[in-house]
């Protein structure tokens, strides 16, 4: 098929999961942060609230878009495109599974595989701190400013330990493009752990990943880390004098931030879409094996339920669930979903962390943010770096 | 595709160009600019200039060294961009303008 | 097709120059200055140096350029006043520009010759795996003398701006 028209069609695919993904992220966020608090989010618009994000869609484009007369014109439009803009398109080298060969088609589950994709993820969260500083400065309002420039300091300052962290992992695969990474990671060492760069010799990073995660987490400004904006700290930050659609711009940047690190962070050290257990033992039938609990769960709670509402919508999931399950063992579709399958379940367990950790975690002061930073993480990284680099270079 | 009458592809003399009239921009704003940091955004811009012209003859002798003097020319950049910024912040400190005919007291 | 994609980054990257040397705020210009870089960055991809189109996107337009907007915004810096120019300056100053860089350009074209080309991978040893052969064969002296350069640098700027304690 032509390349155009192809690439064209995987870059709608991947833009319509991309925009799904985040508006339902916000609902799994409210409901397992209502669940950890023991409450129980939203649950009006919609079964068990499903309809919440299209709710939200609609109140922020109708809310009044107000220009305030004070701002800085130009940039106030620049800043959130800039930072939406930055924080999208970094999904475009992100592999998502194994090459795809549907009858004449032969295309890999990849939007581009740059030969420098790492690189050009850390350029582009480089970039994205020109929006927030940008919006701190258009607001003319001094804690916007104050925000704002916190914002851009503590992610700048968190760049450095991150570079360092996946620069551990690529001393040993000699890669920088992604696909190349996880098919350095595939094969079991021993015959059944999965050589995943957690586990692979001659150093298994563990400490690169916890490095990794934590500067992930302040790079995205999220909870611990996250007073530049805070409700009850500087007002609202860099995007207090935003409003409607420009608003919903920051937070979709802020969650495609959030889905493209924990991409990151799975395809550099989780491995990927490789499975967990070698496929002997029966790696194969996890992701039916899951789906149909679920239903049976469903059913079983379907007859019954707490909300007489329940008593259509539970059977309806078990329903989907039963049909989930049976696709995985599809015969032509069945081999495209299980890499898909363990790519999507790393990263939800690390999008599943960020939201565990915001219920969790009170939230640091700016100066202890900082200090954190530069005299604890930094020498870590380096020292993890420099132990990476001699053992590597000891072993080959 | 329409015929332009513009070569496929972009002979090496068009990149040279480019580097020239880029060099030739930073000179005039550091000429002509009173902003310290105007100023100071001008050498940068020369720099980059001399960066696209060490890639481009590296493209033309197909060897990687004009790669690594670029390399170099950004990281000295970098050094300079930092203490050169710590230079203005103190002389706005000190005279509370970014002027630079202002800052002027060892003359004459 | 590559001759396209080179005009269009050119020109992007001329009329940021042109941006950062007429604007009057100096924010205008600092961010002039990053859509010169990231042209550049795109014009090096077509060069063949992968690893210093991105290097130019990290630190120089992601690193330096956000240090220079955190400056001028802590530094609250205005618009500057323009001074009125001598007469035959502002008339003579643009045609000349125009006449000297018109002759250098001639003066190029025509010792180089016409048939060699820049083609979007005709030149693909510029990978990260190259540049760190080089870097820490031939070129290691160097690399070695701008990291303490780049210590100095740092001790230099907290030095100048620290908060003096009296």
């Amino acid at each position: 098929m032509n390349f155009l028209i192809l690439t064209l069609i995987k870059a709608a695919i991947v833009a319509f999961v991309l925009m799904t993904t985040l508006a339902y992220l916000q609902w799994i966020e409210r409901k397992v942060i209502a669940h950890i608090q023991l409450r129980v989010g939203p649950r009006r618009v919609g079964p068990h609230g499903l309809l919440q994000p299209l709710a939200d869609v609609i109140k922020l484009l109708t809310k009044e878009d107000m220009l305030p007369s004070h701002v800085n014109k130009g940039f106030y439009f620049l800043a959130p495109f800039i930072a939406v803009f930055f924080a999208l398109i970094a999904i475009s080298v992100i592999p998502f599974g194994t090459e795809v060969n549907l009858g004449r088609i032969r295309t890999a589950m990849q939007l581009t595989d740059l030969n420098i994709g790492v690189l050009f993820i850390l350029g582009l969260s480089g970039m994205g701190v020109y929006g927030v500083a940008l919006a701190g400065w258009a607001s003319n309002n001094k804690y916007a400013l104050l925000g704002g420039l916190r914002s851009s300091a503590q992610m700048i300052s968190y760049e450095l330990p991150m570079a360092m962290a996946i620069a551990a992992p690529l001393l040993m695969l000699n890669t920088l493009s992604f696909r190349e990474l996880v098919n350095a990671q595939s094969g079991y060492l021993f015959g059944f752990i999965p050589r995943w760069t957690i586990f692979q010799g001659p150093f298994p990073q563990i400490i690169s990943f916890l490095i990794f995660l934590v500067a992930a987490f302040a790079e995205t400004n999220r909870v611990p880390f996250d007073l530049p904006e805070a409700e009850n700290e500087l007002v609202a930050g860099f995007h207090t004098e935003y409003s409607s659609m420009k608003f919903a711009s920051f937070f979709m940047a802020e969650y495609a931030n959030m889905v493209t690190v924990s991409c990151v962070a799975t395809l550099l050290f989780l491995g990927g879409w490789h499975p967990l257990w070698p496929e002997q033992y029966g790696a194969k039938f996890l992701p039916t094996a899951i789906f149909a609990a679920g239903a049976l769960l469903c059913f079983y709670h379907g007859f019954n339920p707490a909300r007489p509402f329940d008593k259509i919508t539970l059977p309806v999931a078990g329903v989907v669930f039963l049909g989930l399950a049976a696709a995985f063992m599809a015969p032509v579709i069945g081999p495209i979903l299980m890499p898909l399958f363990w790519f999507a379940s790393k990263v939800g367990i690390i999008l599943f962390l960020y939201i565990w950790v915001r219920a969790t975690l009170p939230r640091f002061r700016y100066d202890q943010l900082m200090r954190f930073a530069w005299t604890y993480m930094f020498p870590l990284a380096i020292a993890n770096l420099f132990v990476t680099g001699l053992l590597v270079a000891l072993s080959s | 595709m329409p015929q332009l009458p513009i070569p496929q592809s972009p002979p090496i003399s068009w990149f040279l160009i480019l580097s020239a009239i880029l060099f030739a921009l930073g000179v005039a704003g550091f000429l002509f600019r009173r902003n310290i940091i105007t100023v100071f955004m001008s050498i940068e811009l020369m720099l980059n200039a001399v960066n696209l012209t060490f890639v481009t003859f590296s493209y033309k002798i197909r060897q990687i060294d004009g790669h690594i003097f670029s390399f170099f020319v950004m990281v000295v950049a970098a050094a300079e961009a930092a203490v050169g910024l710590a230079i203005i912040l103190t002389v706005f400190k000190n005279r509370q303008t970014l002027e630079i005919d202002e800052v002027s007291s060892l003359k004459n | 097709m590559d001759s396209i994609l080179f005009l269009i980054f050119a020109a992007v990257a001329v009329i940021c120059g042109l941006n950062l040397v007429l604007q009057k705020h100096p924010i205008t210009s600092a961010l002039s200055l990053v859509g010169v870089m990231a042209s550049l960055a795109v014009l090096y991809l077509l060069l063949g140096g992968e690893f210093i189109a991105m290097a130019q996107l990290i630190v120089y337009a992601g690193a330096i350029m956000v240090l220079f907007i955190f400056v001028i915004m802590l530094l609250n810096a205005g618009t500057e006043q323009r001074p009125r120019r001598r007469l035959w300056a502002s008339y003579a100053g643009v045609p000349l520009l125009a006449g000297v860089i018109g002759l250098a350009a001639y003066i190029v074209q025509r010792s180089l010759p016409a048939t060699e080309s820049v083609s979007f991978g005709g030149f693909q040893e510029g990978t990260a795996k190259a540049i760190g052969e080089k870097l820490f064969s031939v070129y290691v002296l160097p690399f070695e003398v701008t990291s303490i350069l780049i210590l100095i640098a740092i001790v230099g700027a907290i030095v100048l701006a620290r908060k003096e304690v009296s």
